[in-house]
């Protein structure tokens, strides 16, 4: 039993997906969801706990790699799993009353079978060692999010959807295109036999052509600077429990396939060195933060707020995979792990208001910090958090990003980044302002505060982005023994 | 000028990946837009069953000399029921070797059991499932075009674009 967990974590959700559109009854679905979701967490936990004893490799049907597929857990794989499928099991406890509220009756149990489809994909494109493995799940996550996202209530959902699936689509197309020529030049598709073989190949124009393909496919899907346009008003109109979900937690995953692909697949002295990837990210990512977040200062609709700010958030990983240490390495997988927990709990934040008050436009928000206390509370605590204020989990990120930037000694680097953080002040700032210093809307004046089932998930997320402020152990010590590994991998393929 | 006519397959991918990817940017029709969509996506299809083909190879099916079909038969049941059985997963491992040297185009260096030359099957397996993804994507794209002409009216963008605007 023990040694098939890695399969379980794809295989239980997988399953119950089909099987719950069969049952129907939405009552009961969302039991079993929840409970499919938690197992499915405790699994995860489970794994990551026997990282100790090294890693696991799982041979599917007994075919030995690299002819069958293997699953692969390590640290920065484990790690991964562990905040989406926690991430994903809080925000079904949380979801309930919301989902009731902002989807159709008829639609439940298929939502619920959406939700779990999206989180299989997630999780098996952390741990496949496939890669054509990570293109299927890459489409079973895409495929099952444009579908959540439609069923936003407004008429605009649809729409949002439909770009999304099309700017989407082109970008797995591209991935796919990216695998077709590096199974071309090696013959094979799992990732560490082709890493192998693509150290005998010096560098020709198919391998750079696969790498720019991949590449700018995963951009897409992570929303990087210049190809972020599908993700505000995806995240705009996706009803709130689905934007909770997605934002904490399918870019970053796209984030940790680009690790993958650049610190194993392709070496760092390829993109970095022979390439000047490590530049052009750096740029692309100053840029984002800096647009990004601007554009969120003037954002009226609270949800669209957060969303130019995920954009801006992504920047900063992808800051600190292009330091390509592991100083900077650590920083951007532990900044993965806390903002999901930021946005996350802020999305579950923005939830709750738009349960009570039925409308996300700030003119609407004005005063709910004296109706709604507990929820307005929440919102600060989180923001905080997203601004890198001493004590949160933001600022562990941070500070781990700029103490990488200064010893590689990137000065404008550092000075930008603490500059970006005065932009963030500036929207969350504007929100507090809204909710406690400005006379009610006769829409908040009214609300009443949000039920304890909704607060009791939000403020366990947003307590732990308090709790991992405090106490790293756990995840920027995982995150630096995955950096670790990382490097340590591609220094011996290095040397080969 | 033979190089140029011998990847006559490549200059076809090529080509309708371009004819695709542009109706996808130019068309403001929801549903050319797809069609673009569909044409981008073939054209992938095109590019891998291209690289599969081997010159002269046929198809990759096992011949019924020196019980070759029990092999078969066995390295199917270790694909369906796990590895219970270790001949069945040697033979299995076998089998597969023999395609990893089809793909890298060692067709004839040493593997004994390999008598003819074959197609390496893996890219057209591959597109299978692509071809799956492709249809859902669409089936999907549809449905939510279906679900915008209810609300809206209209399936060009600008039109909807333009009433969003001034709701």
């Amino acid at each position: 039993m023990i040694e098939q967990l890695p399969v379980l974590v794809i295989v239980i959700p997988l399953m119950a997906a089909p099987l719950f559109v069969l049952i129907g009854n939405r009552k009961l679905v969302l039991l079993l969801t929840q409970l499919v979701c938690w197992t499915v967490f405790g699994i995860t936990v489970s794994l990551l706990s026997r990282m100790q004893y090294g890693p696991i490799s799982y041979e599917l049907g007994g075919w030995p790699s690299p002819y069958g597929i293997v699953y692969n857990v390590d640290y920065l794989s484990a790690f991964v799993m562990l905040f989406v499928s926690g991430l994903g099991a809080i925000v079904i406890t949380y979801a309930p009353k919301s989902v009731e509220r902002e989807v159709h009756h008829s639609k439940h149990s298929l939502f619920y079978a959406s939700y779990l489809l999206c989180m299989t994909g997630l999780l098996g494109m952390c741990i496949t060692g496939d890669l054509f493995n990570v293109f299927v799940f890459l489409e079973i996550s895409s495929l099952s999010s444009y579908a959540l996202i439609s069923l936003g209530k407004t008429r605009r959902a649809p729409l949002a959807a439909l770009h999304y699936l099309i700017i989407g689509t082109v970008g797995a197309t591209f991935f796919l295109i990216g695998i077709g020529l590096l199974y071309q030049m090696t013959g094979t598709l799992n990732m560490a036999d082709i890493a192998s073989r693509l150290q005998a190949i010096e560098s020709s124009r198919t391998m750079l052509v696969a790498f720019a393909f991949m590449t700018v496919g995963l951009f897409i899907k992570m929303a990087v600077f210049p190809l972020h346009t599908w993700l505000p008003n995806a995240y705009t109109y996706a009803p709130s429990v689905v934007t909770c979900f997605i934002a904490a937690t399918a870019t970053k995953v796209s984030v940790y396939a680009f690790i993958r692909l650049i610190y194993v697949i392709f070496t760092p002295q390829f993109a970095f060195e022979r390439l000047p990837l490590d530049s052009a990210l750096m740029a692309f990512s100053l840029v984002g933060i800096f647009v990004a977040s601007a554009a969120a200062i003037y954002q009226t609709n609270i949800k669209r707020l957060l969303a130019y700010s995920s954009v801006a958030q992504i920047g900063y990983m992808l800051l600190g995979i292009s330091m390509s240490n592991v100083g900077g390495l650590t920083a951007g997988i532990t900044h993965m792990f806390n903002h999901a927990l930021i946005k996350g709990g802020l999305f579950m934040v923005v939830g709750c208001f738009a349960l009570r008050i039925g409308s996300l436009k700030l003119e609407d928000l004005r005063g709910a910090g004296k109706t709604m206390p507990l929820t307005s509370f929440a919102w600060v605590v989180g923001g905080l958090g997203l601004i890198g204020v001493p004590m949160t989990a933001g600022f562990v990120s941070k500070w781990l990003l700029l103490t990488s930037a200064l010893s590689l000694e990137l000065w404008p680097v550092a000075v930008l980044m603490l500059l970006s953080s005065l932009l963030a002040v500036v929207y969350i700032w504007r929100v507090v302002e809204i909710l406690y210093f400005s006379p009610a809307s006769h829409l908040a004046k009214t609300a009443k505060e949000a039920p304890m089932a909704m607060l009791i998930p939000t403020y366990i997320v947003i307590g732990s982005t308090i709790v991992f402020g405090c106490w790293t152990v756990y995840s920027a010590g995982i995150a630096h023994a995955a950096a670790e590994s990382l490097l340590g991998i591609s220094q011996m393929g290095g040397v080969q | 000028m033979t190089d140029f006519l011998g990847l006559y397959n490549y200059w076809i991918v090529i080509f309708l990946m371009m004819t695709g990817f542009y109706i996808v940017i130019a068309r403001e029709n929801l549903i050319k837009t797809i069609i673009g969509l569909n044409i981008f996506q073939t054209s992938v299809f095109l590019l891998y069953i291209t690289m599969g083909k081997v010159n002269g190879g046929t198809a990759p099916i096992l011949k019924g000399s020196h019980s070759g079909e029990s092999h078969g038969a066995e390295g199917h049941g270790a694909e369906s029921h796990g590895a219970e059985s270790h001949g069945a997963e040697s033979h299995g491992a076998e089998h597969g070797q023999e395609l990893h040297a089809a793909a890298e185009g060692h067709l004839d260096s040493g593997v004994e059991a390999v008598t003819e030359i074959y197609s390496n099957p893996i890219p057209s397996v591959l597109m299978l499932t692509a071809i799956v993804v492709g249809i859902a994507t669409t089936a999907l794209a549809l449905a939510l075009v279906v679900r915008i002409r209810e609300e809206y009216g209209t399936i060009e963008e600008d039109e909807i674009l333009e009433m969003d605007r001034n709701s």
